[in-house]
């Protein structure tokens, strides 16, 4: 079996949006996530020497995310014991037992399939971002992800908005048929 | 050649559908897609594949770091690995 290698210099390069994208959908968070992120590199920086390279960088990096989310819950699980827990329910008697349906939970609501299914969806989006050659990655991003204005991109990257548009092209292009491929078949 | 003012050719098209999918295509611009699509079979598969492309990403409420963030985790990384 292949051995997989190991090369800290490329982890925040290649890993930081696929581990923060899987850390944001379990802790709803932004700075908790990047925390989560930021602690995972180090830890793994830490255990480097563990790594035997039986499964990918990205694999075993996600393996210590997943401990540092399931401590982190724990953390604040522990908080939340000692907190007082508070419900008001309306005593009128002309709405009592109104409050159950109320409370009843919504059949509309998300549920927990769908953030699973969204969650799996944004890292196969994610597997299919890393397949494109850095540039073309990067435009997308600014674009689709992060909303940047066009200007503001070209101007950061210098390049002309035609250059853009074409790299917008190939890589919404490739991407397309890379989900095609990976999402929508299986 | 004469560039026409209502016919354009695929890749104008592609590159309207690619503005469009942001919302920077100009109504004009659009009256021209919708044209080519009419009668354009490829067109018409890449705006179906491209539309579907943007659901996808909606619906996937993918998030990702924007550049400060990023630049924080990078230093806390860089600091450690220096040591």
């Amino acid at each position: 079996m292949a051995k997989h290698k190991i090369n800290p210099n490329d982890w925040i390069k290649l890993y930081s949006d696929y581990l923060f994208n899987y850390t944001i959908t379990r802790v709803s968070d932004r700075e908790i996530a990047q925390d989560l992120v930021s602690e995972t590199f180090l830890a793994g920086l830490k255990s480097m020497s563990n790594f035997k390279g039986e499964a990918t960088e990205r694999t075993w990096l996600v393996a210590i995310l997943k401990r540092k989310i399931i401590d982190h819950y724990r953390k604040t699980n522990s908080n939340k014991g000692k907190a007082e827990v508070r419900m008001s329910y309306s005593s009128d008697s002309e709405t009592e037992g109104d409050w159950l349906e109320e409370r009843v939970a919504d059949p509309y609501d998300k549920t927990a399939e769908d953030t699973i299914e969204n969650t799996e969806l944004g890292l196969a989006i994610y597997d299919c971002l890393s397949k494109l050659p850095e540039k073309q990655a990067k435009v997308f991003k600014m674009k689709t992800l992060l909303n940047h204005e066009t200007e503001a991109i070209c101007n950061e990257l210098n390049i002309t908005a035609s250059n853009l548009w074409v790299l917008i092209h190939r890589a919404r292009t490739a991407l397309a048929s890379c989900m095609e491929e990976n999402w929508f078949k299986k | 050649m004469k560039k026409s003012i209502l016919f354009i050719s695929c890749e104008e098209a592609h590159n309207i559908c690619d503005k469009s999918q942001y919302g920077e295509a100009t109504g004009w611009e659009r009256v021209k897609l919708g044209i080519r699509l009419c009668w354009c079979k490829v067109t018409r598969a890449y705006t179906k594949k491209n539309n579907k492309l943007t659901d996808v990403i909606n619906n996937s409420k993918i998030d990702c770091l924007d550049d400060s963030e990023l630049k924080k985790i990078k230093q806390s990384f860089e600091k450690e690995l220096s040591n």
